[in-house]
């Protein structure tokens, strides 16, 4: 089952799919706010959903850009059809800095 | 002095307003409403006579002593001036500090405030002019109102929508569409990358539209545009009416509806109205949208009425969720400084005097969620990197000829002000300086957007360049 085309996803969801340099600069943003980033994935169909599935717990403490690289990809490769999308939670105003989807392909 | 002395006797009379309400050496307490007022006082009045004249107009005072002002506690409940300086740049024109005591106020109601503080005192003879710079709320008063319905935060959530400016747009021509070409039109704008459309203030239920058909045509449109995107769409139904009666009869239809915002003009409609309307929202999670008809008759003339400060702090006390705000860069009135200060005002939990941006008084907004300011008004792609600079994340930018105009259509000028937003708040968490770079991210997001190139080749120039009319009176 697929879902319309005309399917959009969010904050950068009408720039073309961003490069591993782009989205890794976004996650040094998210780090670099004292955000707690956090992976999530969904099927397409479910994407308009408010809660998608968690990927593990928020990965509290990292500031690694490339550790959060690394969990996104791990994400992708486990679920392939999947979308799969970085959160920055903000503790301090108790919202979300930031999310973004950054794999909008299916896995190769 | 005090009137209240034992064996004070009754003398009928006028006495000099200095005598009772001019006290430099009062220190004000945490519990007082201070206001700061900008006076231009008739010829051989003197300032501390003038400033007396106002703390006890705008109080307890009236022109001439009465008896029964020796029947109250006229120390407890009068209003004192107590500080007054120089206006920068206008040697004719003062500013008046007063201090009025809680208990002159019914709590929760800022019309009450408004009444006593921007009343009879404005149309006093011995005052040729005069204007309401800004006011502290004090915390005791601040926590008897209801303030945002929602919030921004919670606007977000209900939204589902982060880490980016929102983006709306006024359907126009604004009068004289059916309510089916309307929908068409709010349709193509959500669909093409838009989160809210909205009313124009002129739009209630003429009988070319009236307000139950455009609200079902805009639903419908909502609904669809939602299904195609995936995103959450709204669309600013605009419930200001006639009547009470009928405001809160288009507010229910909007919710039946299932819609996630309203809209009303809270100056032409009035606070008490206004104020209603916001704990209905607040009731009932409907998110609120205020647009400000009739502000610039109060706040454009830098020596008389109220400034616009004053009406965004009253209106976050009455509620609101979204406050137009001017733009800085577009077509409508706005010194940058004097903005930045109150949209300060909308979002910040508390805000510290700062005279560069025309805040007088320090103001803890206590448990207030903040509201967004919707900058409107002449704007199009190109000032979007100036926009995103100036408002930050959280403010709503309003495109309605920058996105109707576009040569294809709406819902191609919508998707060029989404790209467009979307690259500058890239560039920005990247590091850049959109104040310097911002015209080459948006050439490089046209390398990809061929909506956003034909917006930039049809708007790229158009710039509004005037005086600002009232400047920030700051050494």
């Amino acid at each position: 089952m697929h879902a319309p085309t005309t399917r959009r996803y969010g904050t950068f969801s009408y720039l073309p799919p961003l490069s591993r340099a782009q989205v890794r600069r976004q996650l040094q943003h998210i780090v670099a706010a004292g955000w707690i980033p956090a992976v999530e994935h969904a099927a397409p169909t479910a994407a308009p959903a408010a809660y998608w599935s968690m990927w593990k717990l928020p990965l509290f403490g990292v500031q690694d850009a490339d550790a959060v690289l690394d969990e996104l990809d791990a994400c992708h490769a486990a679920h392939p059809g999947h979308l799969v999308r970085v959160l920055g939670y903000d503790p301090r105003r108790q919202t979300q800095g930031l999310v973004f989807v950054t794999h909008r392909e299916p896995a190769a | 002095m005090t009137v209240t002395a034992p064996g004070k006797m009754y003398e009928a009379g006028v006495q000099a307003y200095a005598a009772t309400y001019w006290d430099p050496g009062y220190q004000p307490a945490e519990t007082d409403l201070l206001a700061c007022f900008k006076v231009v006082a008739q010829a051989g009045v003197p300032r501390a006579e003038a400033a007396a004249a106002i703390a006890a107009e705008s109080s307890t005072g009236t022109w001439t002593t009465v008896w029964t002002d020796l029947l109250t506690d006229l120390e407890h409940y009068k209003g004192r001036a107590y500080r007054i300086e120089d206006v920068p740049g206008d040697p004719e024109a003062f500013y008046a500090f007063v201090a009025y005591p809680l208990d002159l106020f019914e709590e929760g109601s800022v019309v009450n405030v408004l009444t006593s503080l921007a009343g009879n005192v404005f149309g006093f003879k011995a005052i040729r002019s005069l204007r309401l710079e800004d006011v502290r709320f004090p915390l005791a008063f601040v926590l008897t109102c209801g303030g945002p319905p929602n919030g921004i935060r919670v606007e977000r959530d209900k939204l589902d929508k982060f880490g980016r400016p929102l983006l709306g747009c006024t359907i126009k021509p604004k009068l004289g569409l059916s309510a089916r070409n309307y929908g068409r039109a709010v349709y193509e704008c959500l669909r093409g990358g838009l989160d809210f459309t909205k009313d124009d203030e002129n739009i209630n239920s003429q009988p070319f539209m009236r307000w139950r058909d455009r609200f079902e045509a805009v639903a419908a449109a909502v609904r669809q545009a939602e299904e195609e995107t995936g995103e959450r769409k709204g669309h600013y139904l605009n419930v200001t009416a006639g009547t009470v009666e009928d405001m809160f009869t288009r507010a229910e239809f909007a919710r039946e509806l299932g819609m996630p915002i309203i809209m009303h003009d809270f100056l032409t409609a009035g606070f008490t109205a206004h104020t209603s309307l916001a704990n209905w929202a607040r009731r009932h999670g409907m998110l609120l949208h205020v647009h400000r008809a009739l502000h610039a008759v109060l706040d454009r003339n830098p020596r008389h009425g109220i400034h616009f400060r004053v009406l965004t702090k009253a209106l976050r006390l009455a509620g609101g969720d979204h406050l137009h705000s001017g733009t800085v860069v577009g077509k409508l009135e706005g010194d940058r400084q004097a903005t930045l200060g109150w949209i300060d005002l909308m979002r910040e939990s508390s805000v510290a005097e700062d005279r560069s941006r025309g805040i007088f008084f320090d103001q803890d907004f206590g448990h207030l969620p903040g509201m967004l300011p919707v900058a409107s008004g002449g704007i199009h792609v190109g000032h979007i990197p100036a926009l995103v600079s100036i408002f930050g994340d959280d403010s709503v930018l309003q495109f309605g000829g920058g996105t109707l105009g576009h040569p294809w259509g709406n819902a191609a000028g919508a998707t060029a002000n989404r790209v467009a937003v979307e690259a500058c708040v890239l560039a920005r968490n990247e590091g850049r300086d959109l104040d310097r770079d911002g015209d080459a991210v948006l050439r490089e997001a046209a390398g990809h957007s061929p909506e956003l190139h034909a917006a930039l080749q049809t708007w790229g120039d158009v710039r509004f360049d005037f005086d600002i009319v009232d400047k920030l009176a700051h050494a």
